[in-house]
């Protein structure tokens, strides 16, 4: 397994393997380390939440070694790299019944070599890649690795460059992942593959970032210029500026439906507006004018935008009178005289002419930003032809308004909501359960066994007796006085203890925070090692159930390493038997933690930890009856198969 | 006298609707007899009047197949010796010929029996709400309404749809509904009356000192309820019934639609006809209508 680390790291791999000296012999199993490293002088490791004796060990050259699993054994390897020339794969043929072992050779430059027998095809492969990297390396053929993590180490291309850039930063932003991120690499527990699968939504909208904002409306004539004759100019624009212009400037578009197609066409129309654009551009005042006095039609594009005058005069309104609008006045059409700038940069000039009134850049900026924020799309100005049926409906609505069929107006009402259920589904719930149990007692005080006629006559009689001279007052029995007042009294002090607790508080909010930090990156840790233990290994026979319990239990003391917990457990799989590493690294943690809390806190965290090691043990747990239900076809109809057992947590 | 008027209406003017389970099922095997029940709440409503003149008390009577308003403070005659005494004998009448009422609605109702008798309390709350309802529509000065059950039989869980109903309709009118309980079992409905009200309630353990209970706890105005500490219940049965049987469940099955209660699993919705057991069908396939 491949160790993604810091620049200066060293790779390191360990795996299971059976080491023979020649294809006949039987071979000696024990663990396959070998080495790769980037730097003469590695820099120490990084810090780490396990225990110092689950730190990878470091090296300052590329080797292999190999470590039966019999400490009897005298095969013990320790080799460099640089006396190894190639490699050899045996072909494996997965259709057969039983396919030859995956044989993987290490050819020395001399002759002869090291003959491995991995688990599975994918060790080997992984195995072959690590080495094939190395031996490149030493023959010169690899071009000089990235200085950031790569992936994959033949991937070279500019999206996997940007990946990995844009998790450097994921990772300097966020000192939570960046915590996460150091346990699992350099530990030799995760690849950076598996590590950032899970988090592909964060890579993703990264790159999405970019293209949010919706660019603004074009000055379409600002690029054109005259041709030769110094009278045509040619203007191309497509329908998604058409429908930008009547977003932005409603005048232009109730003009448009007011004179097209009845008056002019639509093609005299545009021409018609470019050709105000252009005199907006030229500044050119006179012309202008000139213009606008004899066309009607062109004057409607030099004038302001009556429409949106209307519509700042009515924002204006609704704006508290105490607010300062000076600062605002030069924004829309309520401005000051000589004040903004045109879009080319030149500031208004003084304008005695009130019909010619050019817009300025901010009150383009605003117009365009309120588009957006609206619903930013182009049907948005069809709100513009739609006033005037706005207000017809309105009318209608007052007009058939009868005021004496109509409701009280100051009426208030409360809107309906349903409580938390949180404030009373506490431990309050047993009272609830007390009064549902004695509903079993209903029938001791009422027998409804009497007849209607008897138990009407017996009500009548009862109100019959009652005479205004014989009402006594009750108030004067004392005793019974004093006793509801006690019952009272201890009523309202139960409730007030119950509440005085605090429903929305939690276990987690009493601890200090360091220990909460602690608590939660341990329990983040755990979910993230738990996500990838859950589907890369289940627990399938009782076999293996026995073999994980073996080692999960088995002696823990300073010098346990993969080898030991190999060894005690006989199981030959590295991967399992470094995820396993793991899990036992956390209980110990979780343990350490709940017996260094101070005696105050300890119960609470106690509380906190049970369930994270439960989850833990979850991971090794063997549910036969679950196996069977799982393998066994149409039990679920849903389609979906049972969730392994786990535990909660209680979260912040 | 505008001014003196809306003065004289202050918070703590109340308006109380007293909704009187007279369940002769119930009142014919209870521990404390419905005449000293009786008297305890003619203190309680004389308590209620006497803290402000402006205060009103009605009262509702909730019999098994029938329920009427039979004491209304504002139809009272003038205050004085001969005046009680008038008011008494009229309300005492009035009980009288709501029994009788009763007890003749309740011999045409077969599906009456002695072993399912329940008040109608979804029956009178709506008598009390509308009553509300039309105080509210009197000015714009009204004193603070509020509901104040006296239950003693159990519920029916046939009227589970019309209480819960009244229920909302007091919580969004802003009607507190407050319950006593004064039979041996306690309520799901007025439990989850109350907590969704605002209201308060209470099971008092000595019922002779029933009126003592309704002094110091269900007298208090809604303006003084602010600050003074009232007793609370520490859990709300909130079991409800469902719609096919009317049995009482806490686990079943809820139409995503309209929210209907079944105990069982269903085809199909009764209450607004939705088919459960059809796949959705699948929105990408579907034609584009608006084209």
């Amino acid at each position: 397994m491949e160790t993604g680390a810091t620049e200066a790291a060293v790779r390191s791999m360990a795996v299971g393997a059976i080491y023979k000296t020649s294809t006949k012999d039987v071979g000696t199993p024990g663990v396959l380390r070998m080495v790769r490293s980037v730097l003469p002088s590695p820099s120490p490791p990084p810090p780490h939440a396990f225990p110092p004796r689950m730190r990878a060990s470091w090296a300052d050259e590329d080797k292999f070694s190999f470590t039966p699993i019999d400490p009897r054994s005298s095969v013990k390897l320790n080799v460099g790299f640089r006396s190894i020339k190639n490699q050899l794969l045996a072909k494996v043929d997965t259709s057969k019944l039983a396919p030859a072992p995956p044989l993987w050779k290490l050819c020395k430059d001399k002759g002869g070599g090291y003959l491995f027998v991995l688990g599975n095809v994918a060790n080997r492969e992984k195995c072959r890649e690590f080495v094939a990297r190395i031996l490149e390396k030493h023959q010169g053929t690899v071009p000089p690795l990235p200085k950031v993590i790569p992936e994959d180490p033949a991937a070279s291309t500019g999206s996997e460059q940007l990946s990995v850039e844009r998790r450097k930063k994921l990772l300097l932003e966020d000192s939570d992942l960046r915590k996460l991120h150091m346990r699992f690499i350099p530990g030799n527990v995760l690849q950076e593959s598996e590590f950032w699968e899970r988090r592909k939504h964060l890579l993703d909208d990264d790159a999405n970032n970019v293209s949010k904002q919706r660019p603004g409306l074009k000055n379409v004539m600002h690029d054109v210029r005259p041709l030769a004759d110094g009278w045509t100019n040619t203007v191309t624009f497509t329908t998604e500026i058409i429908h930008q212009i009547f977003a932005e400037k409603p005048a232009v578009y109730r003009a448009y439906f007011d004179v097209v197609p009845k008056k002019i066409s639509e093609k005299e129309f545009w021409k018609k507006y470019f050709r105000a654009e252009n005199l907006v551009r030229s500044k050119n005042i006179a012309a202008a004018a000139a213009e606008a006095a004899e066309d009607e039609e062109l004057a409607v594009f030099l004038k302001s935008d009556h429409i949106l005058a209307k519509e700042a005069k009515l924002k204006i309104k609704q704006v508290d009178p105490t607010l300062d609008l000076d600062a605002d006045a030069g924004d829309d059409y309520i401005h000051l005289l000589d004040h903004g700038i045109l879009h080319d940069g030149s500031k208004v000039s003084i304008d005695t002419d009130g019909e010619l009134t050019w817009r300025t850049l901010s009150q383009g900026l605003n117009r365009h930003a309120a588009v957006v924020l609206e619903g930013g799309s182009s049907e948005s100005y069809c709100s513009v032809a739609d006033d005037s049926i706005h207000e017809r409906l309105a009318k209608v609505a007052r007009m058939t308004e009868i005021e004496d069929l109509q409701a009280p107006q100051n009426l208030q009402y409360a809107p309906l909501c349903i409580k938390d259920p949180r404030e009373y589904f506490d431990s309050r719930q047993a009272h609830a359960l007390r009064s549902l149990g004695s509903s079993s007692d209903v029938n001791k005080g009422q027998d409804y066994s009497l007849s209607t006629d008897d138990v009407f006559c017996r009500l009548m009689y009862q109100v019959s007796s009652i005479e205004l001279h014989k009402l006594n007052c009750h108030a004067d029995h004392s005793n019974v006085a004093l006793k509801v007042i006690n019952e009272l009294d201890q009523m309202i002090s139960r409730a007030r203890r119950c509440n005085l607790r605090n429903p929305h508080g939690n276990l987690l909010g009493r601890l200090p925070l360091r220990t909460q930090d602690e608590l939660m990156d341990h329990w983040t840790a755990i979910q993230e090692l738990l996500h990838h233990f859950w589907s890369e290994y289940s627990i399938t026979s009782p076999v293996l159930s026995n073999k994980v319990y073996i080692a999960k239990t088995g002696p823990k003391d300073q010098g346990c390493n993969d080898t030991d917990i190999s060894k005690s457990a006989d199981i030959d799989d590295g991967l399992l038997v470094a995820w396993i590493r793991c899990i036992i690294g956390a209980i110990c943690d979780l343990q350490d933690i709940k017996e260094s809390a101070q005696p105050d806190l300890r119960h609470e965290i106690s509380q906190l930890v049970k369930p994270m090691t439960q989850a833990l043990d979850a991971a090794f747990s063997y549910d036969l009856e679950q196996q069977q239900e799982s393998h066994s076809p149409g039990t679920n109809p849903t389609g979906f198969e049972p969730r392994r057992k786990s535990s909660g947590l209680a979260c912040r | 006298m505008t001014s003196s008027h809306s003065k004289l209406y202050s918070d703590d003017v109340s308006l109380v609707v007293v909704v009187v389970d007279t369940n002769p099922f119930f009142w014919a095997e209870a521990a404390l007899p419905f005449a000293n029940f009786f008297e305890h709440l003619v203190h309680f409503v004389n308590s209620i009047l006497l803290l402000n003149h402006l205060n009103r008390v009605v009262v509702i009577a909730a019999g098994v197949s029938s329920c009427a308003y039979i004491f209304d403070s504002s139809d009272a005659t003038a205050p004085g010796g001969a005046g009680v005494a008038a008011t008494f004998d009229k309300t005492k009448h009035k009980v009288k010929e709501f029994i009788d009422q009763d007890a003749l609605a309740t011999k045409g109702n077969s599906s009456v029996d002695s072993n399912n008798a329940a008040s109608l309390l979804s029956g009178a709350l709506s008598l009390a709400l509308c009553y509300i309802q039309r105080i509210f529509r009197s000015g714009t000065r009204h004193p603070q309404p509020r509901i104040l059950c006296l239950q003693g039989s159990r519920d029916g869980p046939e009227q589970y749809v019309a209480v819960m109903n009244s229920i909302f309709s007091a919580q969004r009118s802003m009607v507190p509904i407050d319950s006593c309980i004064v039979g041996t079992q306690d309520s799901a409905f007025l439990q989850q009356a109350s907590y969704i009200t605002g209201g308060v309630y209470l099971k008092p353990q000595e019922l002779n000192g029933l009126f003592e209970y309704l002094a110091a706890v269900f007298a208090t105005d809604l303006h003084s309820r602010t600050f003074l500490r009232l007793p609370k219940t520490l859990g709300v049965d909130f079991r409800a019934s469902c719609f096919c049987h009317k049995k009482t469940i806490d686990m079943g099955y809820v139409c995503s639609v309209c929210l209907s209660i079944f105990c069982k699993n269903q085809k199909k919705c009764s209450t607004c006809g939705s088919e459960f057991s059809r796949v959705m069908p699948d929105l990408n396939s579907m034609p584009d209508q608006s084209k």
